[in-house]
């Protein structure tokens, strides 16, 4: 339950179960994630790469098995997760900004709504984060006047706004035009390097090199292989692994 | 937002037909009224229901056809109101996630839906002007309260011997209404797409905040046009509530066109104060479709 410091993990998984019907997406995951910790999930589609992180804030309910986040056990007690959830930010593939609210009004609505900061108050600290993802000039627009780079690095924002304590990517850059993909891993490798705990659902090898801590390769509801950068491009043990790079760094 | 393409004016040899198809049918109808029935028309009557010479104050005022349309439109108005409360909520019991809340809104919705109105109406207004009206002390009301009071009373619900039977026909109209509405809110609520709630979730929002801010809001913006449509019949459906002695305006044009014996010209032109009531409503809601959908998606 500890590192070499007897430091507590942020989120912790043990033996964690997800059933989709009689379909099993997760098969006994164990995974533990300490603060500051920068973990990048890969592995081939259908995987179960957006279940783990889904069931990480609860948008997933597993069934068996035990998540604990920030000292909190994940159960059916709405208020813990409540609460929880709002600890953790979440980008989606798909953006999922908020079409009929202008970018600021994106980024003010969770401060506001979920903790009561006054509107001004919650302005200031929008307009902050906005200037982190170099969009503030972009503040008065509706989500869909903007690239798609654009609106990802808002959706950012957005998150960072509630202030959260871990961020979870799940394949960020994957609905982008290539030509967008670096602005947005840029604002993810500037976030990394404030000490943000962050787990990426990416296959975005170049940035996975850059920031990853942690490597895990993910097969069929399993945690495959689990090993440092260094060791998991020059030296990994699974062939399932190895047949996923060498497919993956042909592109 | 695509302009619309202007449509050409070519004439084809449908077009002709269908042409001449409703020319000759106008045509033979207005023959058969003013040959074989042999109808003399008298529109004067008219005007003179619309407005009438007041000799105590030596003014014009309203008479029974705008009267009547005042009426029509008050009682639209209160319903639209009510129906849309009523229909918002229902609306949102039929999507939640808990089996009680959906199972109530899903059998009224069916209730009112394999109901026709006119049973429904006479059913509940002897129900509610016998049980709930006593209640809510209406009719104590309408004796005991100052001039002043009665007087905005009368503005917003209409005269005060009718009062009882005005606010059954409205609150008749609304629980109907409703039930339509409920249907328009739960598609248009089922069609925001999973992830608005997930992103919503995500930033801490409680469920009710993420109905409030971000799937309501989306989901009234889609069914404006709907809900026009479902405004535009309940005014239509107004005309109903004349069944149980309210005195719109289909209730006062049977009056006049009984005792002036004057039915083509009264119901012709009742005809046509329905269609400028309901044809504006359509353009308000344009207009509100195209401001609301100006700058977004
Ligand atoms: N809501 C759901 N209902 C049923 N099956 C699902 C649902 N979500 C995901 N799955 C299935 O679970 C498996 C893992 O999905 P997912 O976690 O999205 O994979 P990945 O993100 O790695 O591509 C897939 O086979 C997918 O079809
Ligand atoms: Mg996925």
């Amino acid at each position: 339950m500890s590192d070499g410091t007897g430091k507590q993990a942020m989120i912790q998984l043990r033996g964690v179960n997800k059933m989709f019907g009689d379909f099993q997406a997760l098969y006994d995951i164990n995974l533990d994630v300490y603060q500051g910790e920068r973990v990048v999930i890969c592995g081939p589609s259908g995987s179960g790469k957006s279940t783990l992180i889904r069931c990480i804030n609860r948008l997933e309910e597993h069934e068996t098995g035990e998540i604990i986040v920030d000292g909190i056990r994940l159960d059916d007690d709405t208020r813990k997760i409540a609460e929880i959830r709002a600890e953790i930010g979440m980008v989606f593939q798909l953006f999922n900004l908020f079409p009929h609210l202008s970018v600021l009004d994106n980024c003010t609505l969770g401060p506001m709504k979920a903790r009561g900061i006054s509107r001004t108050e919650a302005q200031k600290l929008a307009m902050r984060y906005l200037e982190k993802v170099r969009i503030p000039e972009q503040a008065g627009k509706y989500p869909s006047q903007l690239s798609g780079g654009q609106q990802q690095r808002v959706a950012i924002a957005r998150s960072l706004c509630m202030s959260p304590k871990i961020m979870l990517f799940d394949e960020p850059t994957s609905a982008l035009d290539p030509e967008m993909i670096k602005e947005v891993l840029d604002v993810m490798i500037e976030l990394a390097e404030t000490g943000m705990t962050m787990i990426c659902v990416t296959h975005e090898m170049g940035f996975a090199k850059t920031v990853a801590d942690k490597m895990i390769f993910m097969d069929e509801g399993r945690i495959v292989e689990e090993a440092t950068p260094a060791e998991f491009f020059t030296n990994p043990k699974n062939d399932r692994t190895k047949l996923f790079l060498s497919q993956i760094l042909l592109h | 937002m695509v302009k619309q393409k202007s449509a050409k004016l070519t004439i084809g040899v449908l077009d002709v037909i269908v042409l001449t198809s409703v020319v000759a049918l106008v045509g033979f109808i207005a023959y058969r009224v003013n040959f074989v029935l042999i109808y003399k028309w008298d529109w004067s009557v008219i005007p003179t229901y619309l407005f009438r010479w007041d000799e105590k104050t030596a003014s014009l005022v309203p008479n029974l056809l705008i009267k009547g349309m005042i009426a029509t439109i008050r009682v639209a108005i209160w319903a639209m109101l009510v129906s849309s409360i009523l229909g918002v909520i229902l609306g949102i019991a039929r999507t939640s996630d808990r089996l009680l809340p959906r199972l109530v809104s899903w059998a009224y919705v069916e209730f009112i839906r394999n109901i026709p109105p006119v049973p429904f109406l006479f059913l509940f207004y002897f129900f509610i002007s016998s049980q709930i009206m006593p209640i809510l002390g209406i009719d104590e009301f309408v004796y005991s309260a100052s001039p002043q009071k009665l007087a905005v009373a009368e503005f917003m619900f209409g005269p005060a011997n009718l009062m009882t039977n005005f606010l059954s026909g409205m609150i008749s109209l609304s629980m109907m209404s409703a039930a339509y509405i409920a249907e328009i809110v739960r598609s248009g609520i089922q069609v925001i797409p999973k992830g608005q709630r997930e992103a919503g979730q995500t930033i801490g929002l409680s469920p009710f905040a993420i109905m409030r801010y971000i799937i309501l809001p989306q989901a009234i913006q889609r069914v404006v046009p709907p809900l026009a449509g479902q405004f535009i019949t309940l005014i239509k459906d107004s005309s109903l509530i004349a069944l149980i002695s309210v005195q719109e305006l289909s209730f006062l044009a049977m009056e006049i066109a009984i005792s002036e014996q004057r039915f083509f010209e009264v119901w012709i032109f009742t005809g046509f104060m329905y269609f400028t009531v309901c044809y504006s409503c359509a353009k308000a809601f344009g207009w509100l479709e195209r401001r609301m959908g100006a700058h977004r998606y």
